[in-house]
């Protein structure tokens, strides 16, 4: 494994030695595989690499193949794969699914997998472990590369790459001097509330002009929108700026990115997707908007900026709002502090192995300790157990049901040769279709409204479209509307004259903050003034003491309040998002039960903000001990988070169909139901079923830590302070805009029922009751 | 067991929380859609082998409402099976089940679009049934008076002052109810959907399946 920092030309180091055995043109077939978490990423490499193979003459044909890749060039890519091959995990997976997977990579000799630290945090890289781990078998002279940015635990990433229990050589390479980040000043102050950085508009614009090429990331795709809207409005001097992100056509993504190399733009507004090791030439500023939610991903971004090795390279912060201000301070002081975070990895998950299981079958028949050989030898997986993958082998044979009923219909049986297949061959076509980990949530299409059918502004996701109501207004494809109504799966909009959406953006990578800048925030907290923050966000904190207080480490604030015609009650545990999101399970809960009718919360690693029909007069009881820890018992029952995970995990496994659940046939919706049935249906009749024992392992990884949650309670004793208050505090406000609400489904809903039959059913004319 | 209770047709009948109908006077239990063996035939053709538990749970909700009720008859009023191999395949103990609920009552067994033909179940077997003013059959045909019908799974949205609430619902007017599914495994159609919309006069009600459920204008 080679760790090195951008710029640093790592990703040529890891071709060299295939180029030199390609040199004397001996090689036939596939000689390096290469994998990268991006199409773009392989697109650029592909560029990049052709160039000098071209210029020095070498016989190497070199070809890139992802989900854009066409029909044609496919087939043809099976039947005479090229030397070089660079690819995506999803492709990989589906190229080892196909009966020729053997045929393909017989004589592969490298495979080279590019910034692994990205992969290695997602489900994605657990996928790809796994099929290394078949290469491995198909190829076993395989030797494996891994490419890395800087990481706070290279042996960790190492034991994941490296086959196990194979040792993994180590290179770290001169980390070059420290970038130059500082936040941006700006003569507006940043907003309460909101996330947009909008404010900073004319200051960025100041930069870009300063600079050759400036790249400009947002943390949502939906801000990035609206960012680049008000940014062109501003641009006066019309500078050429464009915008890139995942959710743009891949024809405007191309063009976008071909005006980079070719050094047309003088700057990109730009996502996630812009994220990693892309080589764009003369990058030479970096500006992060909005918080930038982990010190690791703020170290790689600003690795954008100036590709020169030896020079730093300068970044600047922009908060969006005084929270950020906040964070980005504390963001500065770890980043010059070199106090990288990151979360521990934990086992690989069973959804992705059961995939691994079909995949495998797909290819042709196998013998199960064969495959759990070759699985055990990808480090993710090393620790698992016989008896658990014979569950997973049994959920995709049988269903894995205690009552066995699918004995005529299972998917995989046993062959007399002790081997597994297929039942129905044509099951093969599913399985490939189904192939992947990451998950697109339910979309629905927004259109402005309009007698003969409007404009269409984009998509939402249906999770997202279930919280609106009738004059809501939120944001999309850069503009503000407001919800109309629902018409055939359809959200009918009017634009709306309002600046500010009411309700939070719909789309947003969820990235947690790490404890360390919990930590120091807290630290910072404590001061009596503030003289490092600037005078604008000190007056901000100074005026939540005032009106309430100041969260504590040994402390426990909470905030209660009206606003918006609901109450809302404000919990600032800085657990982490998600203990904070534990948190905000049990205590609706626990508000249900004192008939209190919570609606709903949303979590950050800061706080859980609850919003419901009634206030809470009394803050002690919820935080009792022995209730929350009664309520823990019986939450994991029938909550939103666990169904949600379960429709993750399904999917993901196999269980359902990935469009099953928005299946749309033409004979209408009644055909499909919710997996919250199956969800349901699973957990009366086979509570020990493997796909809940999946479902339980996903929540507590992703979601849930009770174990932080005790730990806060037992700092926090019965320090609580309840501050009771008529209206918002300054801390609170962030909180209304932040992304990932999570609905409860209680008695304040029967209520609210209701309340809008009786509403309705007068204004008709109708008798209120039958 | 609380239900709504509304007229219809100028009889006193009322929509359980289970998506039955109850029709006190002439001791009549009405349920549509079970949909009993999805499962299997989903499997049975190739499809994902969802949890095999739907006819169990179908069933136990239904022995619920005939203990609450008593009912003298009840009424399958189509789509009772997924398809009629669905209906073949059952388990002998579900098999049995059926058979100890049925005795001692009429049971009539409307077809439906996914179960047209007879089971090997017992029961009466019909197209369409009349009892009183009411006619009973799977799907609603324009034009009829004082029907119960089922097929399309209705479902309804109220937009509350805080959130959107979607369940299943009765469609009521006054010529028509058009009832809920009742299977475990089954979705819904919204009231707002033409083929709905078109069928129900302007004064419609849904009446929500909630606890307890609650009458709301036909949502459009």
């Amino acid at each position: 494994m080679l760790i090195a920092p951008t710029g640093g030309g790592k990703t040529m180091a890891g071709f060299l030695p295939t180029l030199a055995e390609l040199a004397d043109g001996r090689h036939q077939g596939l000689h390096t595989l290469y994998i990268s978490p991006l199409k773009a990423l392989a697109a650029d490499i592909k560029r990049n690499l052709r160039t000098p193979v071209e210029e020095i003459g070498l016989p190497i044909r070199i070809e890139d193949r992802t989900g854009d890749t066409t029909q044609t060039q496919r087939k043809r890519q099976r039947a005479d794969p090229p030397h070089i091959l660079l690819t995506t995990p999803e492709s990989l997976a589906l190229l080892t699914s196909y009966e020729d997977a053997g045929h393909m990579f017989k004589g592969l000799q490298r495979v080279i997998v590019d910034e692994i630290h990205a992969l290695s945090e997602s489900k994605r890289g657990d996928q790809l472990m796994l099929a290394l781990s078949r290469l491995s078998t198909l190829a076993p002279g395989l030797r494996r590369v891994g490419l890395s940015a800087t990481v706070e635990d290279p042996p960790a990433i190492a034991r994941i790459l490296a086959r196990h229990p194979d040792p993994c050589q180590i290179l770290e390479a001169d980390p070059g001097p420290d970038p130059d980040i500082s936040m941006l000043e700006t003569s507006d102050r940043p907003p309460w509330s909101g996330g947009g950085g909008r404010y900073a508009i004319p200051a960025v614009l100041e930069q870009v002009k300063a600079h050759k090429t400036s790249l400009i990331f947002h943390n949502t795709r939906a801000q990035a929108e609206i960012f680049f809207h008000h940014l062109w409005l501003a641009n006066e001097d019309r500078l050429p700026i464009g915008i890139h992100h995942g959710a743009l056509s891949r024809e405007q993504r191309e063009k976008v990115e071909a005006a980079m190399v070719a050094g047309e733009l003088r700057a990109i507004v730009c996502t996630g997707s812009l994220d990693l090791g892309i080589d764009w030439g003369d990058v030479d500023l970096v500006i992060q908007v909005g918080a930038p939610k982990n010190v690791k991903r703020l170290v790689q971004r600003i690795g954008r900026a100036n590709h020169r090795y030896n020079a730093p390279s300068k970044a600047l912060l922009v908060p969006a709002n005084r929270f950020e201000v906040v964070e980005c301070v504390a963001a500065l002081e770890a980043a010059r502090d070199h106090d990288l975070d990151g979360e521990p990895m934990g086992d690989g998950p069973l959804d992705v192995l059961c995939q691994h299981i079909l995949i495998r079958a797909a290819a042709g028949p196998f013998g199960a300790d064969d495959l759990y050989a070759e699985v055990i030898s990808a480090g993710a997986y090393a620790t698992l157990s016989r008896d658990r993958f014979d569950r997973c082998l049994d959920f995709c044979a049988t269903g894995g049901y205690a009552l066995k009923s699918y004995d005529r219909w299972q998917k995989l049986i046993l062959r007399p040769d002790g081997h597994w297949q297929l039942r129905d061959p044509r099951a093969a076509r599913q399985i490939r279709m189904n192939i992947g980990t990451i998950l697109a949530s339910d979309k629905l299409k927004v259109r402005l409204k309009h007698a003969r059918g409007g404009m269409p502004l984009g998509e939402v996701e249906e999770e997202f479209a279930a919280t609106l109501v009738k004059g809501d207004t939120f944001l999309i494809g850069g503009q503000i509307v407001r919800y109309e109504g629902l018409r055939e799966m359809t959200i009918e909009v009017t634009r709306s004259p309002s600046d500010k959406p009411k309700v939070a953006t719909f789309m947003g990578s969820k990235f947690a903050t790490s404890t360390q800048l919990s930590d120091r925030i807290l630290a910072m907290f404590r001061q009596e003034k503030w003289p490092n923050l600037p005078a604008h966000t000190a007056e901000w904190l100074a005026l939540q003491r005032e009106v309430s207080r100041l969260p504590e480490r040994d402390r426990l604030l909470v905030e209660s309040f009206p606003h918006d015609g609901r109450e809302h009650v404000c919990v600032y545990g800085f657990a982490g998002k998600n203990a904070q999101q534990t948190l905000g399970l049990l205590l609706t809960q626990r508000m249900e039960e004192e008939g209190l009718n919570p609606l709903g919360f949303v979590s950050t690693d800061y706080a859980t903000l609850i919003w419901g029909l009634d206030p809470l007069k009394d803050a002690k009881p919820l935080f009792s001990r022995e209730n929350l820890t009664e309520t823990m018992e019986t939450w994991l029952s029938g909550n939103a988070v666990m169904k949600r995970t379960f429709k993750g995990a399904a999917i993901i496994a196999g269980l359902i169909d990935r469009n099953m659940p928005a299946g749309k046939r033409k004979t209408g919706r009644q055909a499909t139901f919710s997996t919250d049935i199956l969800y349901d249906t699973l957990r009366k009749y086979d509570p020990t079923h493997v796909m809940l024992e999946i479902t339980r392992a996903e929540a507590m990884r992703g979601m849930v830590d009770y174990g932080r949650i005790d730990a806060l309670l037992t700092r926090i004793g019965d320090r609580i302070d309840h501050v009771q208050l008529p209206r918002l505090t300054p801390l609170a406000a962030p909180l209304f805009l932040e992304v990932g609400r999570v609905a409860v489904k209680g008695r304040a809903e029967q209520r609210l029922v209701e309340e809008e039959a009786a509403r309705l059913m007068a204004e008709a004319g109708l008798p209120a009751a039958g | 067991m609380n239900g709504y209770s509304f007229t219809f047709a100028g009889l006193q009948l009322e929509a359980l929380r289970s998506g039955a109908l109850w029709w006190e006077a002439e001791s009549v239990l009405c349920v549509s859609d079970l949909h009993l063996g999805k499962s299997e035939r989903m499997a049975r053709r190739g499809g994902p082998m969802l949890p095999p538990y739907e006819v169990r749970d179908t069933l136990i909700r239904l022995e619920d409402d005939l203990t609450a009720k008593a009912p003298q008859t009840v009424i399958c009023l189509g789509d009772s099976f997924d398809d009629l191999a669905a209906a073949d395949a059952l388990s002998d103990e579900m098999t049995a089940w059926l058979a100890t609920l049925m005795a001692g009552r009429r049971w009539i067994w409307i077809e439906g679009n996914h179960d047209a033909g007879p089971v090997g179940l017992g029961g009466t077997h019909l197209s369409s049934f009349r009892a009183g003013p009411l006619s009973f059959r799977h799907i609603a045909e324009p034009g009829e008076k004082h029907e119960i019908s089922g097929h399309y799974h209705p479902k309804a949205k109220v937009l509350t002052r805080a959130r959107n609430v979607t369940r299943p619902c009765f469609l009521t007017d006054e010529t028509r109810v058009i009832m809920p599914a009742y299977g475990t495994y089954t979705g819904g159609l919204h009231s707002h959907d033409a083929a709905l919309a078109g069928l129900m006069s302007p004064g419609a009600t849904a009446i929500l399946l909630s606890d307890p459920p609650v009458r709301v204008p036909m949502p459009r």
